[in-house]
């Protein structure tokens, strides 16, 4: 397992890494004596920013835009106008061109994200495609910078053309810095869990509307400096040159090229794909126009046709579905089980912490909740049974603030919280865990545990910190650098319970951990349950089978066709005539009477 | 007053016309989306590819000297359906089959990426491998009734008067004839009903023997062929270039979920709605501003009713 060092250490290679490779390519442009590849070394960094951009937004969150020319193309105008009206050095317009791209992410991204998948892609293409025939109807088919021969370097109009070389650089290298800040703070690791599982991430306790919001505003203000700078360099604007399909479809392949959600991709694509075709429209523009657009093409279909989820992640895949599984952690948590005082040795006193009250849910015309009120008293385990489709998971639902109920109340420790986003629920101390599992599959366990306990947890250390000890419950701590995806199923529905309980909650909601279990197994995650209610956590558990929920609740409620239909102790619930005609018939119960 | 009556009549008609031909085109991207779950990024040039298919069967091809200047340009319309559906079926089997169907939902989330972005880079490559086989220069199909036009009135004493376009008439009649042609196919044949099948359910309908991926790429055949006869239908009132497809695919896009994505009877109702808006924002807008009208009509429907106006509400968690 990485520790804290190893982390460092990875930190000291980026860096170097990093500078190495800015030393390198500022060094090419010294060699470089033609114009025309000092304009190409001087754009393939315009186009790595406008990648970084794109995979800050897309490949972290996985919210694929078609529209970030948007941003690119109001940054180039925002320069040009600037300069010809306002008499604005470039100097000053390119951070302005930044912050005019942050605002219009701003401005997108506020309605937009309402929208998922597809319906989203398809609303950012819209967008640049607007402007683009709003900027000529406006008359700017062609703005072209003005000269400033004598206040050349105050306009950013250098004879050497290797000083735009080197501008571009560090506008590149700012970019990557950000790029790996993100990516390793609780900002790129949440945005990789709404990619993953945007659901379960905001139960995790994951703010994840305004992390997006936080992602489209920093990737427009990358690009609309990109688009600044772009300005710059060509001197001319034109509406379809920086507002067209072509421009929002480079910064997503040449991302994709390099590799999604990685810092090195979107650079490596466009260290490939730029030159490349500049190259080929150089020496084939004339016989074949459109050329550029055709390498594009290609490329791109020969990535998702290949490698679709990118080079990068392909080999991280590989290498770590290689690790083999480390041997149980000696002692296991069957030990420490047997240590433990059986459930029903302890005192849960009559405080209510959670309640429902009448609370109501209808989907159309299946009423799926009618009139439930449930009482969840502090420290007890109680179980919530039925059989399937008698509303026990749209009763955790409501829980959690997944949907509204429709009537009723919702109170937690005495306050209501209808009406709150499923984070607000679970920074206000409610865990839960789902009927089918919802891990990030992508990340490693430790990661998946660490995104659970950043609603608690005021620093990332102390994030990492609490996800160890939470892993160390349940005894995942050997599979903690293991892929998610990579899990048995007992160990996912741990892996779970983990993530909820690094979030440090008072209140536990299992949705069908036992499912799917083997004998043995369900004694394992049971053992592990009544630890932490040896704890002090109060759970609540939901199953459709009564046997194993028998030995460790301390209540029953039962639900059937969404209504409550009894509650008590277990014993008694067992001999309830109501409840066995609901599981087994009447018929079942004259026959065996 | 009788001049803004006159002008909103024939906006109006224009609208309705126009709204017609895209209503087919919608009606192809949306048999694609309805089945295979796929959003095509390259429909439009798949229409664009209609086009000229139509453009070179009527001058190269001699479809102009067999049926004349008058009917010629319907044949040649007709003609790229075949045509384009044949390059439907190919892209499918080469490339789309690739990412989508069974191998597409054992992906998950990214098949869906993965499947837009390859039809992402396949509208690049037929947008610029156009612009090398076709050339730059818009062109057009030109027939006498795109210049003739049917007068309606003197209305309201004298005051108003309406024109009707004989070829766009036409050619919006054509259009609604293939959109029920399309829509008995679908509801009564054995084809219709294991596409139908194929798209309700691919792992049921493989166990009933349906060959999903065989209805995939019948589906995307169609659906590109049918937008093609659009395009074609287009080709003569309109000049048109490689690019041209850009410009039509928000237009299907915005019919299509305006109709409730996957449903065959809405996208024609929304490319209609869509062809009305475009031709209506003339009366309040520039000329050309009507893309933009349409961005923006597309952008308050997404937001506001994803699921369509004619279609119901459906959530997945």
């Amino acid at each position: 397992m990485p520790g804290t060092d190893s982390l460092a250490t990875n930190r000291r290679r980026q860096t170097l890494l990093i500078a190495a490779f800015a030393i390198a390519y500022g060094l090419l442009a010294m060699f470089v004596e033609h114009s025309y590849y000092l304009l190409i070394l001087a754009v393939v960094p315009v186009w790595a920013v406008m990648g970084l951009a794109w995979n800050l937004l897309s490949g972290y969150s996985g919210f694929v835009s078609f529209g970030h020319a948007a941003f690119f193309g109001l940054g180039a105008y925002f320069v040009a106008l600037a300069q010809i009206h306002w008499g604005l050095s470039p100097w000053f317009g390119i951070p302005c061109a930044a912050l005019v791209g942050a605002l219009a992410g701003l401005v997108v991204g506020i309605p937009t994200f309402r929208l998922r998948g597809h319906y989203f892609a398809l609303a950012m293409l819209a967008y640049p495609l607007a402007l683009l025939y709003v900027f000529e109807w406006l008359g700017y088919q062609e703005l072209a910078l003005p000269m400033q021969r004598e206040h050349a370097f105050a306009y950013m109009q250098f004879e050497d053309h290797r000083i735009y070389v080197w501008l571009a650089l560090a506008l590149m290298i700012g970019a990557m810095v950000l790029t790996s800040l993100v990516e390793r703070s609780r900002f790129g690791m949440s945005l990789v869990a709404i990619r993953e599982d945007e659901a379960a991430a905001e139960a995790a306790g994951i703010r994840t509307l305004a992390w997006k919001l936080k992602a489209i505003t920093l990737s427009g203000a990358l690009a609309g400096g990109a688009g600044g700078f772009y300005a710059v360099v060509l001197l001319v604007v034109t509406p379809p040159a920086v507002f067209g399909m072509l421009v929002s479809a480079q910064a997503l392949i040449v991302a994709m090229f390099g590799g999604v959600g990685t810092l090195w991709g979107p650079v490596i694509g466009a260290m490939v794909l730029v030159p490349l075709s500049e190259f080929l429209h150089a020496k084939l523009g004339n016989i074949i126009p459109g050329i550029q657009g055709v390498v594009y093409g290609v490329a791109i279909v020969a990535v998702i046709l290949l490698a679709p989820e990118g080079v990068f992640w392909r080999v991280k895949d590989i290498v770590l579905r290689r690790r083999v599984q480390k041997p149980p952690v000696a002692g296991g948590t069957s030990a420490i089980a047997a240590a433990l005082p059986p459930a029903r040795e302890r005192n849960p006193d009559s405080t209510i912490v959670f309640e429902v009250r009448n609370a109501s849910k209808a989907f159309g015309g299946l009423k799926a909740v009618r009139d439930v009120s449930v009482q969840v008293m502090r420290g007890e385990i109680l179980g919530i049974i039925g059989p399937n489709g008698a509303g026990k998971t749209t009763l955790f639902n409501l829980l959690n603030g997944f949907i509204r109920p429709d009537q009723g109340q919702i109170l937690l420790e005495g306050k209501d919280i209808v009406g709150k986003r499923p984070y607000e629920i679970c920074a206000a101390g409610v865990g839960r865990t789902f009927q089918v599992v919802r891990p990030f599959r992508r990340m490693s366990v430790l990661e998946n545990v660490v995104v659970g306990a950043y609603v608690n947890a005021a620093t990332d250390s102390l994030a990492r910190a609490a996800a160890e000890e939470a892993l160390a419950q349940v005894g995942l701590q050997g599979e903690s650098q293991q892929l998610a995806g990579a899990l048995t199923n007992k160990q996912l529905r741990l892996l779970e319970i983990a993530r909820a309980l690094a979030g440090k909650p008072r209140l536990l909601l299992l949705d069908e951990t036992l499912a799917g279990l083997g004998a043995g197994e369900v004694e394992e995650v049971i053992a592990v349950v009544r630890k932490l209610a040896a704890q002090g956590i109060t759970i609540v558990i939901i199953e459709h089978t009564m046997q194993a929920m028998v030995r460790l609740v301390d209540r029953f409620v039962v639900l059937n066709e969404g209504a409550l239909l009894a509650q008590g102790l277990p014993e008694a619930i067992t001999r309830d005539t109501a409840v066995i005609d609901a599981y087994l018939g009447k018929r079942w119960r004259a026959a065996n009477a | 007053m009788a001049q803004f009556t006159e002008n909103f009549l024939q906006a109006l008609i224009a609208g309705l016309l126009t709204g017609s031909i895209y209503g087919l085109m919608c009606v192809g991207l949306s048999v694609i989306f309805g089945v295979m779950r796929v959003i095509n990024f390259a429909h439009g040039d798949f229409m664009m590819l209609g086009m000229y298919v139509a453009y070179y069967a009527f001058g190269v091809l001699g479809v102009h000297a067999v049926f004349g200047a008058t009917l010629g340009p319907y044949v040649a319309a007709l003609i790229a359906g075949p045509v384009i559906f044949l390059a439907g079926v190919l892209v499918h089997r080469l490339l789309i089959s690739k990412v989508t169907g069974m191998r597409g939902s054992a992906l998950q989330s990214e098949g869906h990426y993965a499947q837009l972005i390859l039809t992402l880079g396949l509208a690049l490559i037929l947008q610029n491998g156009g612009l090398y086989l076709f050339g730059s220069t818009p062109v057009s199909i030109s027939t006498p009734l795109a210049s003739n036009a049917w007068a309606l009135g003197p209305l309201y004493g004298d005051r108003i008067e309406v024109f009707i376009n004989q070829g766009q008439t036409v050619a919006a009649a054509i259009a609604a004839v293939v959109v029920l042609a399309f829509v008995m196919i679908m509801s009564r044949s054995r084809l219709g009903k294991s596409l139908r099948a194929a798209a309700d359910n691919p792992e049921a309908a493989t166990y009933m023997g349906i060959d999903v991926a065989q209805s995939h790429r019948l589906a995307f055949g169609f659906g590109v062929a049918i937008t093609a006869v659009g395009g074609g239908l287009l080709a003569s009132g309109t000049s048109f270039q490689p690019y041209v497809g850009l410009e039509y695919v928000i237009v299907m896009y915005a019919g299509v979920v305006l109709g409730g994505l996957g449903s065959v009877s809405g996208a024609f109702l929304g490319g209609l709605t869509i062809g009305l808006v475009q031709q209506m924002s003339t009366l309040f807008l520039p000329n050309q501003l009507q893309n933009t009208a349409i961005f923006v009509v597309f952008l308050f429907i997404v937001l506001l009713r994803p699921q369509g106006l004619f279609g119901t509400a459906m959530r997945r968690t």
